[in-house]
């Protein structure tokens, strides 16, 4: 009986042969030269990194003492963000429940309706809001129902998604149970469909009102109402002790934001 | 009177998992059918509700031709076919009530489904039910508090509700623990008489069906190879039920015929 050692008579052992660590150290000199190349190639103006905690402080001194003379504007403003965000998750949610029984595999009629789903939550993902909102502001002009519009198409395959995966993942077996009762396609559905699926209906339903909190203080840039509006007028005259209330104004937003979907989901789930 | 003539159901291209089935279940008897996992016991219940599509065959249900119903003649004969399933398929999220009243789907309006506006009559007799199996305290309580052979009462409530003209129950007993088990069959075979509702039983365990049930039906690769009272089932016959595996079955395609 020969050991594995004995019979080849080894005592040295490495991971990689030469052949091999010159393959990877290659590999590494020419991922080091590619970075080289690309950070050479975007024509960084090096005077300008150097010289940014020096503009960061300026910018600071600028802002500072925040100037809450427009807060009342401000926060009115701050309350169409709110609003946006709320109206247009009811409505994404409300149109996102057919699109998510039709991209179900388990509950669409057919392929044709299947694709037809597939399709457009792919669309609605696809797009970022702030496209949407481009877009949008064309066709309404600039204001709230531009934004509305924008965020809820952008929330449709977001939702759509997640709820559809969700019942793709339900318990087959009670709707199985309830189709041998002789129940209809529909009452199956509100029967052993609908309640399985519903904790993540919620938990997916506040998540995205969380986020479209956060997308509709930018949405402003574009035209599509709300507080970015606001921002982008301060940048542009150079109101830093204003551009600083508004920040702030929306960091202590998107904390209460958090904190009432925090709350929500505690309660509801 | 359940009446099923050459029963043939084939999975894709393979040997089929019926191979030309008879059985006739008459009057208000208790029946188990028996055989190793694979002999398709399974698939010749979901063939009678058509949770399983026969490839061939007739199963003929109080007069009604089962094979060939389509849409809402198909629901309405599901009505009178109550079934019981291993893993009780309850909803778990929803109450006992909501369960109970699940099996009276086919009979409701939509409206009354989805408000849970129950017809009187539904709610006393599932109060009876729930009673008479010991589960009426629960009538609140969601699903998913109760025990094994509480859920598995449910079940049976939910498949009674029905006012089925047959039940048929797909190893009810395989997820309970032994003496719950024993208690759900006895139930079954006490509600059958009750009730004079002939019940079909799915079942593993030969002691119970040997105890609980009037016929022993004996399945192996698909064929129904004993079909006697229990009395009968000896050593011998036990041997031929269970002998081999339903692969080894199947790649000789079950040459002696019994």
């Amino acid at each position: 009986m020969t050991s594995i050692s004995q019979q080849f008579g080894r005592d040295e052992w490495t991971r990689f042969t030469p052949r091999q660590k010159l393959t990877r150290w290659g590999t590494l000199a020419g991922c080091a030269l590619a970075i080289v190349w690309a950070l050479s190639s975007i024509e960084v103006i090096w005077a300008w990194v150097w010289g940014a905690p020096e503009q960061i402080g300026d910018l600071f001194g600028r802002m500072y003492p925040p100037d809450p003379t427009n807060l009342v504007t401000i926060l009115k403003v701050l309350w169409d963000t709110v609003n946006i965000a709320t109206f247009a998750t009811a409505f994404a949610v409300l149109l996102s429940l057919p699109v998510a029984y039709i991209s179900a595999q388990n509950t669409t009629p057919n392929r044709g309706t299947l694709w037809l789903g597939r399709l457009i939550l792919v669309t609605s993902r696809s797009v970022n809001t702030i496209i949407w909102a481009l877009l949008f502001v064309a066709i309404f002009g600039p204001g709230i129902v531009a934004g509305i519009i924008a965020i809820m198409f952008r929330s449709i395959g977001f939702i759509g998604k997640l709820l559809g995966e969700a019942i793709e993942e339900i318990d087959k077996r009670p709707v199985e149970a309830l189709e041998a009762t002789g129940a209809s396609r529909f009452k199956v559905i509100v029967y052993a469909i609908i309640p399985q699926v519903m904790p993540t209906f919620w938990a997916v339903a506040i998540l995205r009102w969380d986020i479209n909190l956060r997308e509709s203080t930018v949405l402003g840039l574009v035209g599509a109402g709300g507080i970015g509006i606001v921002l982008q007028g301060a940048i542009d005259t150079f109101n830093w002790p204003e551009v600083a209330t508004i920040l702030l104004a929306i960091i202590a937003l998107v904390i209460i934001g958090e904190v009432i979907s925090a709350f929500l989901r505690r309660r509801i789930l | 009177m359940l009446k099923i003539t050459d029963l043939v159901k084939r999975y894709g291209a393979g040997d089929p998992v019926l191979k030309n089935l008879d059985l006739t279940i008459e009057g208000e008897s208790v029946v188990s059918i028996i055989g190793s996992s694979g002999a398709g016991k399974s698939t010749l219940l979901r063939c009678i509700n058509r949770l399983v599509e026969p490839t061939s065959g007739s199963i003929i249900l109080n007069g009604t031709e089962l094979t060939t119903l389509r849409g809402k003649n198909l629901r309405a004969a599901r009505r009178k076919i109550g079934m019981v399933f291993q893993g009780f398929n309850l909803v778990d999220r929803l109450t006992v009530m909501e369960n109970v009243q699940s099996g009276r789907l086919g009979y409701i309006s939509t409206w009354a489904a989805v408000s849970r506006r129950y017809p009187k009559a539904d709610i006393q007799r599932a109060f009876e039910l729930m009673e008479r199996v010991g589960i009426a305290q629960y009538a609140n309580s969601r699903a998913d508090q109760l025990s094994g052979g509480e859920r598995q009462r449910v079940g049976v409530v939910r498949a009674l509700m029905q006012q089925p003209e047959i039940l048929l129950a797909d190893e009810p007993t395989a997820s309970l623990d032994p003496k719950t088990s024993e208690q759900i069959m006895g139930l079954l075979r006490d509600l059958a008489r009750e009730l004079k509702l002939p019940v079909v039983i799915n079942i593993h365990n030969v002691t119970e069906a040997k105890e609980y049930t009037d016929r022993i039906v004996g399945m192996r690769y698909g064929r129904i190879i004993f079909d006697d009272e229990p009395a009968k089932l000896d050593g011998a016959e036990m041997d031929k039920i269970y002998a081999g595996s339903p692969h080894a079955d199947r790649a000789t395609q079950g040459a002696e015929t019994p």
